[in-house]
């Protein structure tokens, strides 16, 4: 489904990755190896280089909002542009459909963003993504800042959508998380992304 | 209409500096170490507008189109400075000086052509008795305007990027991403005008309806100008704020709809 081949930019060597629908790819390497480096260039939100298509449909082929539409970048710590949560959501209702299979209260949704923990930014910036039901998600450290509970409800509902056919591919630092939802995991050590293991 | 206008001497310049020295004296007697730059700054002053006179003097002789216009470029390229050296973060190369100058030079210049073409309307259109005083004030207020414009985009823009790329992420345009940043910095631009315009006549004078009212000018005349001005002032202010946070904020994003803070300098 999506293909990348010779992507690179400053930092990152160029890299190769293929991932197919229902497909979940882990990305493991230390702080500052290029793991977002490389989440940022597939979602072109820095100059790079190289092919990227989505179901052969190659990035320069389409607008950069209507590629990250589809191939959707979420960061580490997620930014806000409002004080309300539901300012935040084009819909709110199809935001707070997704609420509770993330563990996050209803009400929620009418909080200032500034009173919630850093945990529940991080699902609310999820379900942010998930209402525009990309087919490719790119997730930076998706559980980072959550307790067990919550990262078992995100584990799931990132299953739930890999059933229905979409790609993520997520970094993270948490092994037994990688090996739990990632079905291969990749290495990425200096800006190199080294080779995949089944 | 006109009254007596009344003629000042050197000795009655003398005579006046004489403040200026009593202030030199506080500041020894306080030991605020200003004497130096009061009279530094006060002879630059004298110096400066004495050649000023000179040279308006000249080209009011002349009505030359060719020295107008130099002059009027000179007055922009320095204006365009005033611009730079008001900002914090500045662009990458070309465009720290080029933004603001081209902004300045916009709409200084389209709304001196305006008051000169259909209000003013003096013969020769260009004569430089009334176009380089009237580009002058408009140039003053449109440099600050942009000044404040351009260094609330680029001081805001870091810590707004969080926000700006989370936008853009999630598939929104580069207009949708940087419109509540945008918005900022043109309010903040143009916030100076609208105050200026609220005192007008209550808290100051403004300088040139005092100006023509000491030479002899009745009020009711004086105000129209100064109405006049006014209307002018804000219109290039608007037009130059504008201009230059919109190419600023294009500057900082690229056709991929990507935050490029790698077109600032480094600070």
């Amino acid at each position: 489904m999506l293909q990348v081949r010779n992507l690179s930019r400053p930092g990152l060597e160029p890299a190769d990755l293929d991932l197919a629908a229902g497909e979940a790819l882990a990305l493991l390497g230390p702080s500052g190896s290029g793991k977002t480096l490389l989440l940022r260039a597939i979602a072109d939100l820095d100059p790079n280089r190289g092919q990227v298509s989505l179901d052969g449909a190659s990035r320069e082929s389409m607008s950069a909002p209507a590629w990250r539409r589809q191939v959707t970048y979420l960061a580490a710590e997620p930014g806000w542009w409002s004080d309300q949560v539901a300012d935040h959501f084009p819909e709110p209702e199809a935001g707070r459909a997704l609420f509770a299979p993330l563990m996050l209260p209803a009400t929620m949704m009418e909080r200032p963003v500034a009173e919630l923990s850093t945990g529940e930014r991080h699902r609310i910036a999820l379900a942010r993504v998930l209402v525009q039901s990309p087919k490719v998600l790119l997730l930076d450290e998706p559980t980072s800042g959550l307790d067990q509970g919550s990262t078992r409800a995100v584990e799931a509902m990132l299953r739930a959508r890999l059933a229905d056919g979409a790609a993520v591919l997520f970094s993270t630092h948490d092994e037994d998380l990688a090996r739990r939802l990632g079905d291969r995991e990749v290495r990425v050590r200096k800006g190199r992304v080294e080779g995949t293991t089944p | 209409m006109t009254a007596t206008y009344i003629a000042l001497d050197y000795t009655d310049l003398v005579l006046a500096s004489v403040l200026l020295f009593l202030n030199a004296g506080l500041s020894v007697w306080l030991r605020l170490a200003l004497e130096r730059q009061f009279l530094i700054a006060a002879a630059r002053m004298c110096v400066q507008l004495g050649l000023v006179s000179l040279v308006l003097k000249a080209l009011f002789a002349l009505v030359s189109p060719g020295l107008t216009a130099l002059a009027v470029l000179v007055m922009i390229l320095f204006a365009g400075r005033e611009v730079m050296g008001r900002q914090e973060r500045r662009f990458a190369g070309f465009w720290a000086y080029g933004l603001g100058t081209s902004s300045v030079l916009f709409a200084g210049t389209l709304v001196t052509l305006f008051a000169l073409a259909t209000q003013i309307q003096p013969d020769p259109w260009y004569h430089p008795r009334y176009a380089i005083p009237l580009l002058g004030m408009i140039l003053g207020n449109t440099m600050t305007g942009i000044a404040v414009g351009l260094n609330t985009l680029t001081s805001q823009i870091k810590r707004e990027r969080p926000a700006i790329e989370t936008m853009l992420a999630l598939g929104e345009t580069r207009g949708t991403a940087f419109r509540p940043l945008l918005r900022t910095a043109v309010r903040n631009g143009l916030i100076p005008i609208v105050n200026a315009m609220s005192a007008a006549g209550v808290v100051s004078l403004p300088g040139m309806m005092t100006g023509q009212i000491l030479s002899g000018v009745d009020p009711l005349e004086a105000i129209k100008y100064q109405i006049l001005i006014m209307f002018l002032i804000a219109g290039g202010t608007g037009i130059g704020v504008v201009t230059a946070v919109h190419a600023g904020a294009r500057r900082l994003s690229d056709g991929r709809h990507r935050l490029r803070l790698d077109r600032l300098a480094d600070s």
